[in-house]
């Protein structure tokens, strides 16, 4: 094969060149966006974004999962389900045939740190969008057969998303012992046992609860102004009764969990390796600088497909077929740092988990050089100028920020933030953090008889 | 019950006479008026607001070379979609199932003497992003850049260099074919991209459609690279491309770029035609024996494409029956009133050769007879008498409603491009087909179900412990008042 010469010194050159251009194209580049508060604890986030006609409204609830005691997991998943139901002036079918009957799009989502709901329509239905979401903010009504029929279609859903595929019923056993003790340890949609004990008081208790303005963001993006928008959120949110917010204490963890393993028989037909270790999110960092640098050591091991997980693991030493690292590091709680790989026939997984912890050796022990650091940067930049064309991305970024009491400029400012990052600081917190005591791993293995159904 | 307490020292708007209602209990309803006469109060302003439009000026050309261009230019931001899209879909496997997947995952692998860590680092550096993708009618590759001529120009140039000469490796070939390989292992640990399989196979039978696209463990391992190289030389010709490109270039910037891209492709015309998929002659049940929790179940036949008179209609019927999501027939009577599933939806896929009328639903074991019989029994029954008025009101007014989100970003332009380029549609086609949607009545609709939606030849597929039996579930389910 031929190969063009490339020294590393002139590469190195050329990624700081184009980097001192990103920079230059890339900075303050944020469209017009406002934030104010509603005298009811209301906080709205307005984003103009004038490129066509149309607007998305979400409405984002600071209650999820790592909320619910045990007995009610998944209740705030089930809650959102019914969220579409009854209300004082809506019957079951009323909300979606209105949003259709205007050309919109609906639905909502639900996480471990937030519960979230979304319209999107040709800009001019903003105040149905609006009106929409303030009945469903004070007038939920929980109608019990309504109820037990959707208990029915939740179960139906974690039947599709996780009882049947042996992959995600391995990743739902990894996070139980990835930050056990925490919220973080049960699924979002709950364990079946306790979706199937549901009773409706408990969805209308954890809307009484938590749906409140005070509790909430609304998230408008789209082809507005604030002059236009704020009238009409006053309009159909000013009026609702402000409420206390119920303290929580913030979700951390003991220091160090200690080295967690878990070997899994799965009906899989390839075997997989989860590895995971707690660290420091954003909130929970001593110094943010800590968050930047955990998120430039995940960006040089799994930034692309020229880091070094892709580099070294599936190309070069052919152990994986796939792999990949990541950082959640904006979080509530405290973060992780979650590596999953799947193997390549004839490799053993301990040899495949061998060779990733001989990557973050690697790191440890050398500090990554400057141009990969600098690929990072390259990344960030340009992601955040591609981030602003999807208006949905936009209004899914400045809600989950919100969420986590962040502020909303962190992709815009992150290229400056990684830029203080010193390749030795990486090396660094790989040795902090990436050790022994604070990892989780979990080996999924095929069965090797014939799969009997556990019931 | 919500909380009764509230400071009303909070509301200040001077607009609104307000009177903070508190939900209290039904029984105790402060009758006031500021209550509304009726929910909601928006409905009337939004319902005489006029919606907006974003036009779009779509240029259209070829270059020297032959490829078929279609470029808007959006200034908001800065940056480039580029998006070449090849009639090399598995349509062309011919009896090598998966070769124009693995040719077109191979691409940037190595090209022009340069490695797979040269090309990835060579993107990534730039911060952008060379993407590709085949499906079963199109081949796609995709570059994502900055405007800025110190980042499009070279990864322009890196992209030239890709499609000018692939070398497809022998080793990333082997690395890639193992991954396509343990990826379709994967897919046998869940039911549903099995019984998406099986339904293709039944459905299409011999046609080059029921190739499965990402291959089989049994073709994988057949394809050389000197068949990779003999596709790419076939299919990933000039004549046989379509190039989109939006975002913020003129039009003269685009066409240099198009230029460029079109001249570093292997000379040559379009593909042939693929013969016309017929609907099934008489149904056909295919069961995949599965230990899962849920039986997935594919119903669906043959109708027509897009060129047809017929198709605006039965496109607003499937609307209607299972394409419009909550809102739909399929969703409100199997979903909603009777909680027997979490999902279940229909859809028409217009293809370059055919376009499948599919109906797909995942429902708990138990309720597996239950739920195929009533969809079976509402497809039947749809057919037999189609939409009402008020059903067909109500999808044109979503369909023609939601038509500004398909303009909304240069992602979804440069999407909308691509199918019009590929697809020889007019370059109003967007419009065209807002206005048809509009004109669209109750009666067309049933006349086009009964032309080419026969309940009597389904193509069925399903997997589970058991093969599903139709039966209609004997609960009345409350309705909905």
């Amino acid at each position: 094969m031929r190969r063009l010469p490339a020294t590393p010194l002139i590469r190195v050159m050329m990624a700081l060149l184009a980097l001192g251009g990103l920079i230059a194209s890339a900075r303050g580049e944020v469209p017009p966006t406002h934030e104010f508060t509603l005298g009811n604890g209301l906080n709205v986030m307005v984003r103009e974004d004038h490129r066509a006609p149309v607007a998305v409204v979400m409405l984002w609830y600071r209650v999820g999962s790592i909320d619910e005691p045990p007995g009610m997991t998944g209740i705030s998943h089930m809650l959102e389900h019914m969220l579409f139901k009854d209300t004082k002036h809506l019957t079951p079918g009323d909300y979606s045939a209105l949003v259709a009957r205007f050309g919109g799009q609906s639905n909502a989502f639900t996480a471990y740190e937030y519960t979230g709901y979304y319209q999107q329509y040709e800009a001019s239905r903003l105040p149905l969008a609006l009106e929409l979401e303030a009945e469903r903010m004070t007038n939920l009504r929980i109608d019990p057969e309504e109820f037990q029929r959707e208990i029915q279609v939740v179960l139906e859903e974690r039947r599709q998303r996780t009882d049947d595929n042996p992959n995600a019923l391995a990743w739902e056993k990894f996070t139980g012992i990835l930050r056990p003790g925490t919220g973080y340890a049960h699924p979002i949609i709950g364990w079946r046992r306790e979706i199937e004990q549901y009773q409706p008081d408990m969805a209308q208790h954890w809307y009484e609860r938590w749906y409140m303005p005070g509790n909430a963001t609304l998230v408008i993006v789209g082809d507005v102004t604030l002059d236009q928008v704020k009238p009409q959120v006053e309009r159909f949110f000013g009026r609702i009764p402000a409420r206390p917010v119920p303290s929580r204490p913030e979700p951390r963890q003991a220091d160090i969990a200690g080295e967690r393993r878990l070997n899994l028989v799965l009906p899989v037909q390839v075997p997989t390796l989860y590895m995971g270790w707690n660290l420091p999110s954003l909130r929970t960092a001593e110094d943010p600088h800590e968050f930047y640098v955990l998120s430039m050591l995940s960006g040089v091991l799994d930034g692309g497909s020229s880091a070094r997980i892709e580099r070294n693991l599936v190309r070069g030493q052919r152990l994986a077929a796939g792999a990949g690292a990541s950082y959640q590091g904006l979080a509530r709680g405290d973060g992780v740092f979650v590596v999953s790989a799947t193997p390549n026939p004839g490799v053993m997984l301990d040899d495949l988990e061998a060779a990733i912890e001989a990557e973050i050796r690697a790191i440890a022990e050398t500090p990554p050089a400057q141009s990969e650091l600098d690929r990072v940067r390259a990344q960030v930049l340009a992601s955040h100028v591609f981030g602003q064309d999807s208006l949905f991305g936009q209004a899914m970024e400045l809600g989950y920020l919100s969420m986590l009491g962040v502020d909303w400029r962190l992709r815009a400012n992150m290229a400056e933030a990684l830029a203080a990052v010193t390749p030795e600081e990486v090396s660094a917190a790989a040795r902090r953090y990436l050790v022994a005591q604070r990892r989780a791993v979990a080996h999924v293995q095929p069965q090797v008889s014939e799969a009997t159904h556990d019931e | 019950m919500s909380d009764s307490r509230y400071v009303a020292a909070l509301i200040a708007v001077p607009v609104l006479i307000v009177l903070v209602m508190v939900v209290a209990s039904r029984t105790h309803d402060r009758d006031t008026s500021a209550a509304p006469v009726s929910f909601p109060v928006s409905l009337a302003e939004v319902e005489a607001a006029q919606p907006g439009r974003r036009e779009l000026a779509i240029q259209h050309w070829q270059t020297d070379a032959g490829s078929r261009v279609l470029h808007v230019q959006t200034d908001q931001l800065p940056m480039v979609d580029v998006r070449l899209v090849f009639n090399a879909g598995s349509a062309r496997d011919g009896d090598l199932a998966g070769l124009a997947s693995l040719t077109n995952a191979l691409l940037d692998q190595g090209a022009d003497g340069m490695g797979v860590d040269e090309i990835a680092s060579g993107f990534e550096d730039l911060g952008a992003r060379f993407g590709s993708s085949s499906h079963r009618d199109m081949a796609l590759v995709t570059l994502t850049s900055l405007n800025d001529a110190e980042f499009l120009e070279p990864a322009l140039a890196l992209t030239a260099r890709i499609l000018r000469a692939p070398d497809f490796p022998e080793d990333a070939l082997n690395r890639v074919r193992t991954r396509m390989q343990q990826g379709l292992l994967m897919q046998q640990q869940v039911p549903g991209p099995q019984v998406s399989r099986a339904f293709q196979e039944t459905l299409f039978g011999a046609h080059p459609y029921g190739i499965p696209s990402s291959g089989t463990l049994e073709s994988l391992p057949r394809l050389r690279r000197d068949d990779l190289q003999r596709f790419y030389r076939d299919f990933y010709t000039a004549g046989n491309a379509v190039i989109a490109v939006v975002g913020a270039l003129s039009e003269a910037e685009a066409r240099a770029l198009a230029n460029r891209l079109s001249s570093a492709l292997p000379e040559g015309g379009r593909a042939p035609a693929l013969p016309q998929a017929e609907p099934p002659a008489e149904s056909t049940r295919r069961h995949i024996t599965f230990n899962s929790s849920q039986t997935h179940i594919q119903i669906g036949t043959q109708v027509i494409s897009r060129d047809h008179e017929d198709y605006v209609p039965l496109y607003v019927g499937n609307h209607v029956f299972g394409g419009g999501g909550f809102s739909a027939v399929l969703m409100d009577e199997v979903r909603q009133r009777r909680g027997l599933v979490y999902g279940i939806s229909s859809s028409i896929t217009p293809m370059a050769a055919a376009a499948p009328f599919q109906i797909a639903l995942q429902t708990g074991n138990d309720n597996a007879d239950e739920a195929l019989g009533l969809t079976l029994s509402l497809l039947e029954q749809f057919v037999e008498e189609g939409p009402t008025d008020e059903q067909v009101q109500r999808a044109i007014d979503y369909l023609t409603g939601s038509f500004a989100m398909s303009t909304a970003s240069n992602s979804a332009i440069v999407g909308q491009l691509g199918s019009i380029g590929f697809y020889d549609l007019p370059l109003d086609y967007m419009d065209q087909f807002q206005r048809d949607i509009a004109a669209v009545t109750a009666e067309q609709i049933r006349t086009a179900l009964r032309r080419h939606l026969d309940p009597t030849r389904l193509a069925i597929a399903s997997i589970g412990p058991r093969a599903p039996e139709a039966r209609l579930p004997d609960d009345d389910p409350d309705g909905a008042e």
